[in-house]
């Protein structure tokens, strides 16, 4: 059964619930209180704030590891100059928010129909909603290689394949994965994340209060206007989870260019920055390009937060 | 149309919809089994041989090849799983002090552990390389990608654990400690056994991010910690028929998270969801 966690007790809460004696020991105890937080607090502070500020200095520095590049120096904003104005750079800033919008945006729609449908009781739906998860359970960087090789690979990729059978002429020579780059990897994406966000979908369905639905189609709604005006109110904070959660992952794909296109006409900002840094050996340009795709994902984030916290709120009430 | 047929038509819609929906998602899973399973030069044929006879060759081929794929499984194995029990060490404590007994300014500790976990990974990936091969000089090393995956897990462990801890009823724990019950004796005799699903579900989750993850084991290992993630894309040898093995490394690799994911469908909706739905 699904519902929504126990509310987030805030700290007087409890404190006023409490007997007062209980209360000052506690109170004298706070630094008790807290130590078990230090372990994990100091650890994720050295390992991923540490390598960030190290990032953002690096940003700032003409860097080069090929054998004939100058001494190290301080750059000033001349990386960032350098990431805005190449062309190749600034193309894949607008690679990574196109595939982002278009994967988030199509999965969370089909998500949704999916989670609709899963809904109703039928034959097999336990059989349906585990052939769903599957290809979230695929290791990602194993689907992406499959889909490019296996799938989609022109010739004896499945889909030329099963064209060719079908009839279409040429089948044999379809290249999708040179012609329609970015949208090879997109559909492979959705593929991959729409079973994600039917799963937070079709738990947020499930834990509307079937008396209501009832009630509205005693009433003489008709099924449309139940989704309209129940359903949706209702799923709407999951819907947003499930995006939000979607973006913070899609943002940050790294395996699928990798897998599919090896970043032909396709790379997105992690690709550009494991290639920069990997194999042209700029660190100072691959670091700003770090501190660019940390600006974006604030940017996110900041919505993401709001989000996870409304979630937790709204159902707190 | 009437209600009556409109339901009738619901009936019938709505399960072939579905269905159809299910086997479409998973003709790439099976297609990608059914190669696995074919001799490699009947697994690259245009178009395909459907009904090529089956074998297990690509399978034995992973485990007997000159560069075979077990030193990559036991480095995946060792990595996830110890990567995995220290995210539990440290987000355990962590989630019980923010659940049980809500420290001042929580949220700001839950936020910033979530913060952490929307800071993109490459964003530290350079100093973290230059790090391992040029300050500590240890290279190719599964204890460098254990602590970057605990990083990587340990916000969403913290958030999951804090939301399965907040259930146990302060009221048990209060009790129990003015009757004079040592913080250890709560913790083993109320806490973990009201948790302990929740502990599952947050090792699921830890455990399948750990197993799946790319790009730090790539930039970060070579022979010695492969793992086989990165294995997989080595079997792209273009110079002979591929596919067959690269199909067979990808569904052999994907089994473990399939079995995990499968066994626990209700505490993967819970854990990627930081717990927030249950």
């Amino acid at each position: 059964m699904a519902t929504v966690t126990a509310p987030l007790r805030e700290t007087t809460e409890p404190a006023a619930s409490r007997p007062p004696e209980a209360y000052k020991k506690w109170g004298r105890e706070s630094w008790k209180l807290r130590a078990p937080l230090l372990p994990a607090l100091v650890f994720l502070i050295v390992v991923t704030q540490l390598p960030f500020v190290a990032t953002l200095v690096m940003s700032f520095m003409n860097w080069s590891a090929q054998p004939d590049a100058p001494e190290r120096s301080f750059a000033g904003l001349d990386n960032f100059k350098t990431v805005f104005t190449t062309p190749a750079y600034r193309t894949a800033v607008l690679n990574t928010i196109e595939m982002t919008v278009v994967v988030v945006g199509v999965s969370a729609l089909l998500a949704l129909g999916i989670a609709l449908l899963l809904n109703h009781a039928f034959i097999g739906r336990g059989v349906v909603r585990t052939m769903m998860i599957a290809p979230f359970l695929i290791v990602p960087i194993a689907a992406a290689v499959f889909w490019g090789n296996g799938i989609l690979m022109t010739g004896f990729g499945l889909v030329d394949g099963v064209l060719g059978q079908l009839g279409v002429p040429g089948a044999q020579d379809i290249a999708f994965l040179t012609d329609h780059p970015k949208l090879a990897i997109e559909i492979q994406l959705i593929w991959q994340w729409t079973p994600f966000m039917m799963l937070i979908l079709l738990a947020g369905l499930q834990s509307q209060d079937p008396e209501v639905l009832e009630a509205a189609s005693i009433d003489g709604c008709n099924g449309w206007q139940t989704f309209v005006h129940m359903t949706l109110p209702h799923v709407r904070r999951y819907l947003e989870l499930s995006i939000v959660l979607g973006t913070i992952f899609i943002v940050q794909n790294f395996d699928s260019v990798l897998g599919m296109t090896g970043g032909l006409n396709s790379t997105n900002i992690p690709y550009a920055v494991y290639e920069t840094f990997y194999s042209a050996k700029d660190y100072g340009v691959a670091s700003a390009l770090g501190v660019v795709v940390v600006i974006g994902s604030l940017i996110i984030a900041t919505f993401a937060l709001r989000v996870v916290s409304s979630l937790l709120e709204e159902e707190s009430r | 149309m009437n209600t009556w047929n409109r339901q009738r038509v619901a009936k019938i819609v709505i399960p072939i919809a579905a269905w159809l929906v299910g086997i479409i998602f998973v003709i790439p899973i099976l297609y990608m089994v059914l190669t696995s399973l074919h001799a490699p030069q009947d697994a690259q044929t245009y178009p395909p041989s459907w009904g090529a006879p089956l074998t297990l060759e690509n399978y034995s081929g992973l485990f007997t090849s000159a560069n075979p794929i077990t030193p990559a499984l036991i480095n995946s194995v060792i990595t996830s799983v110890i990567s995995t029990l220290l995210v539990l060490a440290l987000a355990i404590p962590a989630a019980y002090a923010l659940a049980i007994k809500p420290v001042k300014k929580w949220s700001d500790a839950m936020f910033f552990f979530l913060s952490t976990k929307m800071l993109p990974m490459v964003a530290g990936i350079l100093p973290i390389y230059l790090f391992t091969t040029q300050v500590i000089k240890m290279p190719d090393n599964v204890i460098i990608l254990i602590l970057l995956y605990t990083a990587m897990n340990l916000p969403i462990a913290v958030w999951m654990m804090r939301s399965f801890l907040a259930e146990v009823p302060p009221a048990i724990i209060e009790a129990a400690s003015i009757d004079g019950a040592s913080t250890l004796r709560i913790l083993t005799r109320i806490v973990a056994p009201i948790s302990m699903p929740g502990v599952a579900a947050t090792s699921l989750i830890c455990f399948i991010f750990a197993w799946n993850e790319q790009l730090y084991a790539k930039v970060l290992t070579s022979v010695a910690a492969q793992t086989g993630p990165v294995f997989v894309n080595t079997l792209i040898q273009t110079e002979h028929a591929y596919l067959a093995e690269l199909a067979a490394g990808a569904t052999l690799i994907s089994l473990p998270v399939l079995i995990a994911g499968f066994a626990a469908q209700d505490k993967l909706v819970q854990g990627l969801s930081l717990g927030a739905v249950k």
